[in-house]
């Protein structure tokens, strides 16, 4: 019997050693490549006189900046600046995703009504506000309309002591006063018994046949808790804080420039628009069944949407509706074109006076990125929340 | 005969239950349609009446060759008709190739446009050079349709390098150079610069899109690692700031000296863009072909390259075609953009409008005229999409 000898494989015929080969051949290119580039910019920069260096958010800002919700000057160093700048933009996010998310699901439903004239209505507004670009809607907002309103001495007065004037939109608000910390101190013993309650009904709930009022009594703690600091204090908390027409001018209440009012107008109704049709098509993939199982059980169409279609329909949408929420987090960018400081035109301001753009563009990036990390992480606890729990 | 049994009693009827069902079928859907019916009237009303006595719309018409062309030399804008000639006699072609019995509706809808572009190279005050264009097009398109339509094969092949053929003549006729006069790239502004930029983008980012997706699901780490490092830093980053990036940083990080075109840099800077959102779609394409498709392909003998390219690839497109053409129509809406980094696009253009003092004011009238511009191609390209979805899912059934 004749032994065949082993046969090794030459190495260019086994597909671990191009596996291999592969990974230090991009390992090598991309080395490469970096390289070039690093001395390209090297170089550039060189011949500019440039240093790369974040030493320059210790020199003074010469700009000053239209809305500052904490106090800056323009002797202020530039991080205070890119400080206020994302303040703002937080403010432009925070707002723009909660009314974008409340209008966005209210036409959503809207456009799968009973009634024609709500569902074409709803329609329209989706198909014109989704076909045309967003800078051009916030150009429509503020230079046709928001830069058209009257003069503050001729400020429009819509009901509810709402002003519209060239100066922006001036909201009645509440104020706290000094009784505010009693009223607070109730509520919050109110809210520590009412989660005595809740565990000990939580125990309650568990056995079958048990019918938990909880909401009665959670309603009744409070009212309770109110009615002590009502007592004490005979006063109400806040106090309203409307807007009026004084010799000055006008003063009080909540004020939104024009600018911040532009961009969360515009970034909400777009945004909307979007949301709207992600919650249309998340409700349309409820199998039929189940409405129709709903209304044999008996319960109402409005009970039958809360109780069994939207809770299911949740779980198509949220996916969608994150990508959404981080599409409105860097559309706010665009508040350059209606001139909003946020983060983007305070550090574009920056560059433009220091021209130090690589360490400008890394902190944008690094900002921007930071916002839409904490935004997904947010919205997939939700989503894990929301999703079916296999066995 | 009683009455019900009168043959009129189904005209008023009909109308008034449809009227019962969908407006008023309970009394809060009653409510409901009364008030829209007055908000309607009130905006209609509010509406009419600015566009008829207070809006200025001299604006549009004084305007219309600087928003659809921009500042091409007026001597040379037969260049950009013919482009237009060559693209809607080939775009005729092939759609005439393609259809097979046509639906009633597209034959209706089809013909009411193109009997509206009869209509305005004959009867409307146009101009007659203006009005000759239209005619040639509109007849280069209906020629371009009955030769697809009737043709047995012979010329459906050619069509793929016809496009390329047409796209490299576009670019030519634009540019100028070998024979025609020499257009500079700061001349090419409004809808002209909006329409190629978008194409060359999406064009340019497909490829790179396809590559990264790839790359994303490659078992070698280190090309994982950088794909999905690409892909996630550009994602997060919005589109205006890598925009900037591309104007500025451009010129930085290449050999001393060198300054690329705007134009260059902003399609540059669009398809990085666009290549990281195209990577995602593609990879839920990738995702979901069987793993018996690869595995049946290794075991006919092919190679990786070939396996991805004559398997995997045509499959994974096709199931996310709709996804794609999303993609594009948001790069149309995303162009606009560039306007805020010194391009003279079409929003670009309605700003140095709206700039010269004799039509200082008229904001509403060129925002909503560029709207309607904006929408008419996004209406479209949406529509179209949702033609080719059906068409697909019927094909899969």
């Amino acid at each position: 019997m004749t032994r065949f000898p082993i046969q090794l494989k030459p190495f260019w015929r086994d597909v671990r050693f191009w596996r291999y080969a592969g990974q230090v051949l991009a390992v090598v290119a991309i080395a490469s490549f970096a390289l070039l580039l690093w001395n390209n910019l090297s170089r550039n920069l060189q011949q500019l006189g440039i240093q790369l260096g974040f030493d320059f958010l210790q020199s003074q800002a010469a700009f000053d900046i239209g809305e500052t919700p904490i106090a800056y000057s323009p002797t202020d160093p530039y991080r205070q600046a890119l400080l206020i700048g994302l303040l703002n933009s937080l403010r432009i996010m925070v707002v723009g995703i909660l009314l974008a998310t409340v209008v966005g699901v209210t036409v959503g439903i809207a456009r799968l009504s009973d009634n024609w004239l709500v569902r074409q209505l709803a329609a329209l507004y989706v198909e014109t506000l989704r076909n045309t670009p967003l800078l051009l809607q916030l150009f429509f907002w503020y230079f046709a309309v928001f830069l058209n309103l009257p003069a503050t001495r001729n400020a429009l007065v819509l009901p509810g002591s709402i002003y519209l004037s060239q100066r922006g939109i001036l909201l009645p608000w509440l104020q706290p006063n000094t009784v505010t910390p009693i009223w607070l101190a109730c509520l919050g013993g109110g809210l520590v018994l009412v989660g005595g309650i809740w565990f000990r009904q939580q125990q309650r709930r568990q056995q079958p046949g048990s019918a938990s009022r909880i909401w009665l009594v959670v309603l009744s703690a409070i009212a309770l808790a109110g009615l002590l600091a009502w007592l004490l204090t005979a006063q109400p908390p806040l106090d309203w804080d409307l807007p009026r027409q004084t010799g000055a001018g006008l003063a009080g209440g909540l004020w939104l420039s024009s600018e911040f009012a532009t961009l969360l107008i515009g970034l909400t109704l777009y945004t909307a628009a979007f949301i709207a049709e992600i919650v249309r098509a998340g409700i349309q993939a409820v199998p039929k069944g189940q409405w129709e199982a709903a209304r044999a059980l008996g319960l109402q169409s409005g009970l039958v949407m809360r109780l069994v279609v939207f809770p299911q329909a949740l779980r198509i949408i949220v996916p969608p509706l994150t990508s959404q929420y981080l599409n409105l987090a860097k559309n706010s960018s665009l508040a350059i074109a209606v001139g909003y400081p946020d983060i983007y035109f305070v550090a574009s301001t920056t560059f433009n006076q220091t021209g130090r753009a690589v360490e400008v563009m890394l902190l944008l990036m690094g900002t921007y990125l930071s916002i839409s990390l904490l935004i997904s992480l947010v919205m997939n606890l939700y989503n894990r929340a929301v999703q079916v729990k296999e066995r | 005969m009683t009455l019900n049994e009168h043959p009129l009693r189904h005209i008023s009827s009909k109308a008034w239950t449809w009227v019962r069902q969908n407006l008023m079928s309970t009394w809060y859907n009653g409510v409901l349609t009364l008030i829209c019916l007055w908000l309607l009237y009130q905006g209609l009303r509010w509406g009419v009446v600015w566009a008829t006595t207070q809006a200025d719309w001299q604006v549009i018409p004084a305007n219309l060759s600087l928003f659809f062309v921009g500042q091409f030399p007026p001597g040379q804008i037969w260049r950009l008709w013919l482009i237009l000639m060559l693209v809607s006699g080939l775009g005729g072609l092939s759609w005439g190739n393609r259809s097979g019995i046509l639906p009633r509706q597209l034959r209706r809808g089809g013909l009411l446009i193109l009997g509206l572009l009869l209509i305005a190279a004959i009867a409307v005050p146009l101009s007659l050079p203006l009005r000759v264009w239209i005619l040639a097009v509109t007849v280069t398109f209906m020629a371009g349709f009955g030769l697809g339509y009737y043709d047995q094969g012979y010329l459906g092949k050619w069509i793929p390098l016809a496009w390329v053929f047409v796209l490299l003549a576009g670019l030519w006729l634009i540019r100028g150079g070998l024979g025609l006069k020499f257009v500079p790239t700061n001349l090419w502004s409004g809808l002209l610069l909006t329409l190629l930029t978008a194409i060359l983008s999406i064009l340019l980012s497909f490829p790179l899109g396809v590559l990264l997706a790839l790359g994303r699901q490659s078992q070698l780490f280190v090309i994982r690692g950088f794909c999905i490092l690409y892909i996630e830093i550009i994602r997060g980053f919005p589109l205006i700031g890598i925009l900037f990036t591309a104007q500025v940083m451009l010129p930085l990080f290449l050999p001393v000296g060198t300054r690329p075109d705007r134009v260059v840099r902003a399609i540059a800077g669009l398809v990085l863009f666009s290549a990281a959102y195209l990577a995602e779609n593609v990879r839920g394409g990738l995702q979901s072909i069987p793993r018996g498709q690869v595995e049946a392909a290794r075991a006919l003998g092919l190679n990786p390259v070939l396996v991805v390219w004559l398997i995997v690839l045509p499959q994974a497109l096709r199931a996310v075609i709709p996804a794609i053409v999303g993609q594009f129509i948001g790069l149309f809406k995303d162009t606009s953009l560039l306007a805020i980094v010194g391009l003279v696009e079409l929003t670009g253009i309605a700003r140095s409008i709206l700039a010269n003092p004799n039509f200082l004011g008229d904001y509403a009238e060129v925002y909503l005229f560029v709207g309607l511009i904006y929408w008419v191609f996004c209406m479209s390209m949406s529509l179209a999409s949702r033609r080719l979805e059906q068409q697909l899912s019927v094909r899969e059934q």
